[in-house]
């Protein structure tokens, strides 16, 4: 009553003795409430201690626990036992190399975030003195919903070009960048094009839309990107077609 | 990294797709009633003879042709890369010149009517 | 003083199994193969201009070739196909296109429904005009 025994069969990888990953199945005594990351927390503290993975705040707001259950890109700590039949299978995140069991090589992802300069780049430098930046609650609006990412990388895991073309800068990059385009208070949408205007920025992607069905805040960086495409597009042929037009 | 030229391509594979988005499940279920024997007015040789010669009908149809084929050739691309086929120069060349070839013979024989 | 580990991540190689991974990758690439069908149908469309250049018996003659049971299969999915490339990209068509007015941003239901009626009122307007019935 209030329990369940839950299967769950988890990629194992040891770069000191293994020359590639396995599957290691472990039978594990769960409360219907918990969620997978609570399972693997009662393997590493009941049944095998060598269990590697990341994870933190435990309710879906630090991005550290990023994996494939079920070969889909979920947080650990927001994917329910009770909502799974059978055998749970947990991989690490897709398109990432594998550092040890469940932790993955992120080193590609912080990178391109860096690339994409994301942080106010004022249009014209203002002193302390000045005052502050004023914002309406419109103004605000226009980034909020892309400065709730995570860093979860699940989009990144969800993204089939991403997975074929490794260069591919990806939603989160992309959405970051598009969160201080849109912000009032910023002009360095023009360096930001030099990275998410290129090929392997906006470019790479064919929208399949994967990204934002798997993100848990609702960034929607699938949309972020369509946008940038389309002004991209519209200041490509403006610019080709009438250079005299001032930007 | 510099500022991409994919906009010459991906333009008119917007402005395609949304126009065949609007346009060509009407116009197939036209050519379909005449598949199946019940060609609709427009269709009689006499009366799409005389449309076509209008220079707007002309015009109208080679842009159709031009972005339902321009759409379709970049579609194709992007999947021929998704279904694993590296040679994407290769494939962006024949796909694109199949688009501007069709083009090219709708204006030939637009010309001609 | 900690141990020196050794590091050698695993790189797994992605297979065209991907496609199979979800369901919604299996609809994006039905999404996609929509092209084979509007860029067949167009390029059937292309030959049979040529037929009309010809004269009457070349026009006739096509439309005799549409008659035959591979022409109306191909149309039958070439039309399914086509609605399946009309719904995703209305669909779609909010998130490349917000609309933001004041606080709000219009529901993209509303965006989505406006395509959805201007491509109903088009096409019904299309079938009209052209005798269909």
């Amino acid at each position: 009553m209030g329990e369940r025994t839950v299967e769950l069969e988890v990629l194992r990888y040891n770069p000191e003795t293994d020359s590639e990953p396995h599957f290691q199945r472990y039978s594990v005594t769960c409360r219907d409430e918990w969620v997978v990351l609570d399972a693997l927390n009662q393997i590493k503290e009941t049944i095998d201690p060598t269990l590697s993975y990341r994870w933190s705040c435990h309710m879906a707001v630090c991005g550290s626990c990023g994996m494939m259950i079920n070969k889909e890109p979920k947080l650990a700590c927001k994917a329910f036992v009770r909502n799974y039949e059978g055998v749970i299978r947990v991989e690490p995140l897709a398109h990432f190399p594998v550092e040890r069991d469940l932790v993955t090589v992120i080193d590609d992802f912080m990178d391109k975030l860096k690339r994409v300069r994301p942080y106010i780049i004022p249009k014209q430098v203002k002193a302390v003195a000045d005052g502050e930046y004023r914002q309406t609650p419109a103004e605000l609006k226009k980034f909020k919903q892309y400065s709730m990412c995570i860093n979860c990388m699940l989009c990144y895991a969800a993204c089939p070009e991403y997975g074929l073309i490794p260069k591919y800068i990806g939603p989160a990059a992309i959405a970051l960048a598009h969160r201080y385009n849109q912000d009032s208070r910023d002009g360095g949408r023009e360096q930001r094009q030099q990275e998410i205007a290129a090929t392997e920025g906006v470019w790479d992607c064919s929208f399949v839309g994967a990204c934002s069905e798997v993100c848990p805040e609702h960034v929607d960086p699938a949309g972020a990107i369509q946008q940038v495409k389309i002004k991209s597009t519209v200041d490509w042929y403006t610019q080709h077609l009438m250079p005299w037009l001032k930007k | 990294m510099a500022i991409s030229n994919k906009p010459i391509v991906w333009g008119p594979f917007a402005a395609g797709g949304t126009l065949t988005a609007f346009l060509t499940p009407a116009l197939i279920l036209l050519t379909l009633l005449a598949a199946l024997g019940h060609a609709p007015d427009l269709l009689a040789y006499e009366r799409l003879h005389a449309l076509s010669g209008h220079w707007l009908a002309k015009l109208a149809v080679a842009g159709v042709v031009f972005l339902s084929l321009w759409s379709a050739a970049h579609r194709l691309r992007i999947t021929c890369y998704d279904l694993g086929v590296r040679a994407d120069t290769v494939v962006a060349t024949i796909v694109y010149a199949g688009a501007l070839g069709g083009t090219g013979v709708t204006v030939l024989y637009l010309a001609r009517i | 003083m900690a141990e020196e580990v050794t590091r050698k991540p695993y790189e797994r190689v992605m297979t065209m199994r991907w496609i199979l991974r979800h369901p919604r990758y299996l609809r994006y690439m039905v999404r996609e193969f929509s092209c084979l069908f509007i860029g067949g149908w167009t390029l059937l469309m292309v030959w049979g201009l040529t037929q009309l250049a010809e004269g009457p018996a070349a026009w006739a003659a096509f439309l005799e070739c549409l008659k035959s049971p591979a022409s109306i299969a191909f149309h039958v999915l070439a039309l399914g196909f086509a609605a399946y490339h009309s719904v995703t990209w209305f669909n779609l068509t909010p998130k490349a296109l917000p609309l933001q007015l004041g606080e709000h941003f219009v529901p993209d239901g509303v965006i989505a429904g406006a395509h959805f009626g201007a491509w109903a009122a088009l096409s019904l307007a299309i079938l009209s005009l052209a005798g269909a019935f």
